[in-house]
């Protein structure tokens, strides 16, 4: 086996295209094209209001996104192995109000609640994804029902008014950071918990279980054929939706406080982030880290329309006609590359060794 | 064992149906009151009238394959257009009535090109026209807005006997909508291209027809449902469709009566039982006087335990067009050929 090794990736090796080519056909994807989206609405912010671009407020920015990023990472996971997770907004509200009513003023009990909000979510999300996988029901029912009880629970404990503020070791998770670094003057906590789960995340996508999890995403059958474990694969998905939508709650403590409507539409504003990022509904094809990207793509498109003066109640068109745009943009490059049209300079690097035997109809085209 | 083979989901829907009746019958009962009386069955049934008019038109949709989440907005609009246009003038209810559903229909126009033409998932693309119309609402009313002349209101307060018309109106709805699954062209092609869509293609169907036609309906329904709703309320007004979460609720009937969201299979009585089922179960809440949150719970769960029942059972498809029995020869004759 060993000697295989070495062997095997040198023909991986000659069968690749340069570096350069295979990022500017990665480019050409939805998920690349998102990155130069969020340049030019970088870029434009910047015309708009040239203070955005010092480093200070630009990683205020990206502290401020990390939140509903760290939420598109979670949905990201659950929208490749071809299912939705409507809950996610329902699990924020629940965690904020779960930390907003257990910890009070109890510095003693940030440690304890904190790992109780974790185990909660990632219950709700073993719920999510037993009752999807082994009762096979539509994973959007089931998350739709987990919407609407685990709020109406929530909200029936705290009887409709959210109350209580956490204390203020909790809350500097969200609104903290280390300070005087040199050039940005201060590092959220929010971002590094950003770059922890975005790290993480990259690296769990490139482990056999990301790459099982887009399998089963593409065909489930054809996974569980190879030998997958379909359940217990798509269950994990939502385990990790749920615990990244937990996150988020612990960050928007800090950010919102404790308030009912906190986690309202964020699985809207999740399952857009990643659809942005050129993520298939329906599941099979997508980078994690481009969901992130929509994620931000979205936010500084709401930071655009701020600075340019929009009016605060347009934002919902604008957001309509971008996510509309960029899907259909999106839908005709997948389907130009299933046609073949861009696989054709892959195959430049690859002519196929012998033509096909005489009597069999592949490559008859 | 024949017997549970031939159980479609459109039967089990109504066998859920009338263990619900049971249910409520004994439960208002122990609360003194009576399930059957006439002030309780209009009120049930006037709970199905909106949702029923918007989960027809999801079902038309959820079985071409596609989602419609843009129905609240559209109901709210219908209501907004209606109420403002006829503005307590009982002449300009008709043309009040007709703006409001040309526009509801040219938003599904607009879902159904946006779906077929640019190949943009259906989720994405009434989640984004349900947005653009919500900035549209949310820019231009500030509240409430309009005023339905007392004529048009009539429509949501009266009935015959118990049955209210506008739960007569939402049943003529469904039967002429039933009528052009079952017999028409366009109801054929609707059911194939929900199947799949390429076979479809590859059978000679235009397969944009139908997705186009059942998002415009559905929208003129929503757009009904926004009357309604206008003539009960007497105003319109831009929350009204929000907050009623009419787009996963309809979603969450037509699931309930059967219909595979995937698309292709499906029938729309099982959706109308569906929505009985939501109505009755509202009502039941009510009488008991529940919790206002609790209701929430006890609707997630019911949602998810009813669609649990006949999971992976057999779906009804609709009225087979060919008989089942030559089967058999047809399968034979294939292997002669081979």
């Amino acid at each position: 086996m060993s000697t295989l090794a070495p062997d095997r990736k040198a023909e991986l090796r000659r069968d690749r295209s340069p570096r350069k080519d295979r990022l500017l056909r990665g480019m050409r994807t939805p998920g690349g094209a998102v990155f130069l989206l969020l340049l030019a609405l970088l870029a434009a912010v910047i015309v708009v209001n040239p203070s955005f671009g010092e480093p200070g407020s630009l990683i205020r920015f990206i502290g401020r996104t990390a939140p509903i990023a760290i939420a598109a990472i979670g949905q990201y996971f659950v929208i490749v192995s071809g299912e939705f997770d409507l809950s996610m907004g329902s699990v924020v509200t629940a965690q904020v109000i779960i930390a907003g009513n257990l910890i009070g003023q109890d510095d003693a009990k940030v440690l304890p609640v904190l790992l109780l909000m974790l185990v909660f979510g990632a219950l709700i999300g073993l719920i999510n994804g037993l009752v999807t996988t082994l009762l096979k029901i539509p994973s959007f029912i089931v998350t739709l029902g987990m919407m609407l009880a685990l709020l109406g629970l929530v909200l029936y404990w705290t009887g409709g008014a959210a109350t209580g503020n956490p204390a203020d070791t909790f809350r500097q998770i969200g609104r903290g950071g280390i300070e005087n670094i040199p050039v940005l003057e201060i590092l959220p906590y929010p971002v590094l918990i950003l770059l922890a789960i975005a790290g993480g995340a990259f690296w769990l996508m490139r482990r056999p279980y990301g790459r099982t999890l887009v399998a089963v995403g593409d065909n489930a059958r054809a996974a569980a054929l190879t030998g997958a474990r379909v359940w217990w694969i798509r269950t994990r998905a939502f385990i990790l939706s749920s615990l990244a939508a937990t996150v988020a709650g612990i960050i928007l403590v800090g950010y919102a406080g404790v308030h009912p409507s906190v986690g309202r539409g964020y699985e809207f504003t999740a399952i857009t982030a990643v659809v942005l990022g050129g993520v298939v509904l329906g599941g099979g094809r997508g980078w994690v880290l481009s969901a992130a990207a929509g994620a931000f793509a979205l936010e500084m498109l709401f930071a655009l329309l701020n600075f340019a003066g929009v009016a605060s109640t347009w934002r919902d068109t604008v957001q309509g006609i971008i996510i509309v745009a960029a899907v259909a943009a999106g839908a005709r490059t997948w389907e130009r590359r299933r046609r073949g049209a861009s696989s054709a300079t892959h195959d430049k690097q690859t002519p196929i060794a012998q033509p096909p035997a005489v009597g069999t109809n592949e490559g008859g085209k | 064992m024949k017997i549970t083979s031939r159980l479609t989901s459109t039967h089990i829907v109504y066998l859920v149906v009338l263990l619900t009746i049971i249910a409520g019958t004994i439960l208002v009962a122990a609360a003194g009151r009576s399930f059957f009386s006439a002030g309780n069955v209009s009120s049930i049934l006037t709970g199905t009238s909106v949702l029923g008019f918007i989960a027809i038109g999801q079902t038309l949709v959820i079985l071409v394959g596609s989602l419609d989440l843009s129905v609240p907005y559209v109901v709210s609009l219908s209501s907004l257009l209606a109420a403002g246009i006829m503005a307590n003038q009982p002449a300009n209810i008709l043309p009040g009535v007709l703006v409001a559903l040309a526009v509801a229909a040219v938003i599904g126009l607009i879902n159904g090109l946006v779906v077929s033409g640019l190949k943009v998932h259906g989720f994405i693309a009434t989640l984004g026209t349900g947005l653009i119309i919500s900035g549209y609402l949310a820019t231009n009313y500030k509240g409430s807005s309009g005023q339905a002349p007392l004529s048009f209101r009539l429509v949501g307060a009266t009935g015959l006997g118990p049955v209210p018309i506008s739960t007569l109106i939402m049943l003529a709805c469904a039967a002429v909508v039933l009528l052009v699954l079952d017999r028409t062209r366009l109801g054929h092609s609707m059911y194939a291209v929900g199947g799949d869509i390429n076979v479809a293609r590859m059978s000679g169907i235009r397969t944009s027809t139908p997705i186009i036609a059942a998002h415009i309906i559905c929208s003129v329904l929503a757009g009904m449902a926004g009357l309604l709703l206008a003539a009960r309320l007497g105003v319109g007004s831009p929350t009204i469709g929000s907050q009623g979460g009419y787009d996963l609720l309809s979603i969450a009937a037509v699931v309930l009566g059967g219909t595979l969201l995937a698309g292709g299979k499906g029938s729309l009585v099982g959706t109308l039982g569906g929505v009985l089922i939501f109505a009755m179960i509202d009502n039941i809440m009510s009488v008991l006087q529940i919790n206002p949150f609790l209701k929430d719970v006890v609707r997630g769960i019911v949602i998810v335990a009813a669609v649990a029942v006949y999971a992976g059972r057999r779906v009804v498809s609709r009225t087979a067009r060919f008989d089942d029995t030559p089967q058999e020869t047809v399968s034979t004759r294939q292997e002669v050929g081979a």
